[in-house]
């Protein structure tokens, strides 16, 4: 029980960080994309802030010999940088400039009850079973 | 410094919340991970190895309700078609699949692990962001 209590606060709270950051605002998204017109780079003290945090918990964890509810460190092992990483990244950001929502602020705005919202995230559940089937999922083993 | 005060303490419970994930249950909290892993629940040995992910998921999804009745101020500013969404939302699902990352995952626990390959997709989605919205400008398309 103990990890999905942890899992559960850990969304929770990635959720508030997205809401109180305005990272769910889809026109605050697309200022903080459009550099040559009305810039907003306000957007970057999120990163700044999100990733500065968990790249020192991550490095301080190294002398953990394991999770305090888990048998080990799920630590991504692929390093692989192929075409499939290029274009599946190329067309997320295709996406995330069309409308200016990335997968975890339209998770957050499905609260909303916003039409667009909502066939946004079936969509994108769509698309990530259309590529599972068509492509399949990566070889972790490379 | 004010203008970014809000920007900052959100990226930092972002950062906590990524950060008690790793540190609670050893999982990478990426939003297209967790998508994928809800599809793969199809056996009790896989909820053992996966439920984290529908718990996230549920206190990701609650935290709309939560922030609201704190009083937090919640802007949701958009003017693009559903068409568009609904486009938009089937290319981000199909090339987070392909890429198996988007901002939490790459952009964020990737580049705090200082993983070149998350560095580099990171650079292309807002690379190909940043063209796309120039793009969309330069032909006038309204959002």
């Amino acid at each position: 029980m103990k990890p999905l209590i942890i899992a559960f606060a850990s969304g929770l709270i990635f959720g508030l960080g997205l809401l109180l950051s305005g990272m769910n605002n889809p026109a605050k998204v697309r200022g903080f994309l459009d550099i040559l017109g009305d810039w907003q780079p306000a957007l970057i003290a999120v990163m700044a802030g999100a990733v500065g945090l968990f790249a020192v918990v991550y490095a301080l964890s190294h002398k953990l010999e394991r999770p305090w509810f888990a048998e080990r460190f799920h630590a991504p092992r692929l390093d692989l940088i192929d075409r499939r990483l290029l274009s599946g990244a190329a067309l997320f950001g295709l996406g995330w400039g069309l409308v200016g929502l990335c997968p975890g602020p339209a998770l957050v705005n499905i609260a909303s009850l916003d039409g667009r919202i909502l066939g946004f995230v079936v969509m994108l559940l769509i698309g990530n079973r259309l590529a599972h089937y068509l492509v399949g999922p990566v070889n972790k083993s490379q | 410094m004010y203008q970014v005060l809000y920007e900052l303490l959100g990226g930092l419970l972002i950062g906590a919340a990524a950060s008690l994930l790793w540190l609670g249950v050893g999982r990478i909290s990426g939003m297209t991970g967790v998508l994928s892993s809800l599809f793969m629940l199809t056996t009790r040995e896989q909820w053992q190895r996966r439920g984290w992910a529908l718990a996230f998921l549920a206190g990701l999804v609650l935290a709309y309700p939560v922030f609201w009745l704190l009083g937090g101020k919640i802007d949701i500013e958009m003017t693009s078609s559903p068409l568009l969404w609904a486009s938009a939302g089937l290319i981000v699902g199909f090339g987070t699949y392909l890429g198996n990352g988007c901002t939490s995952g790459h952009g964020v626990c990737g580049m705090g692990r200082f993983s070149v390959r998350s560095m580099i997709a990171t650079v292309t989605f807002i690379t190909s962001g940043i063209l796309t919205v120039m793009i969309m400008n330069a032909l006038g398309v309204t959002v």
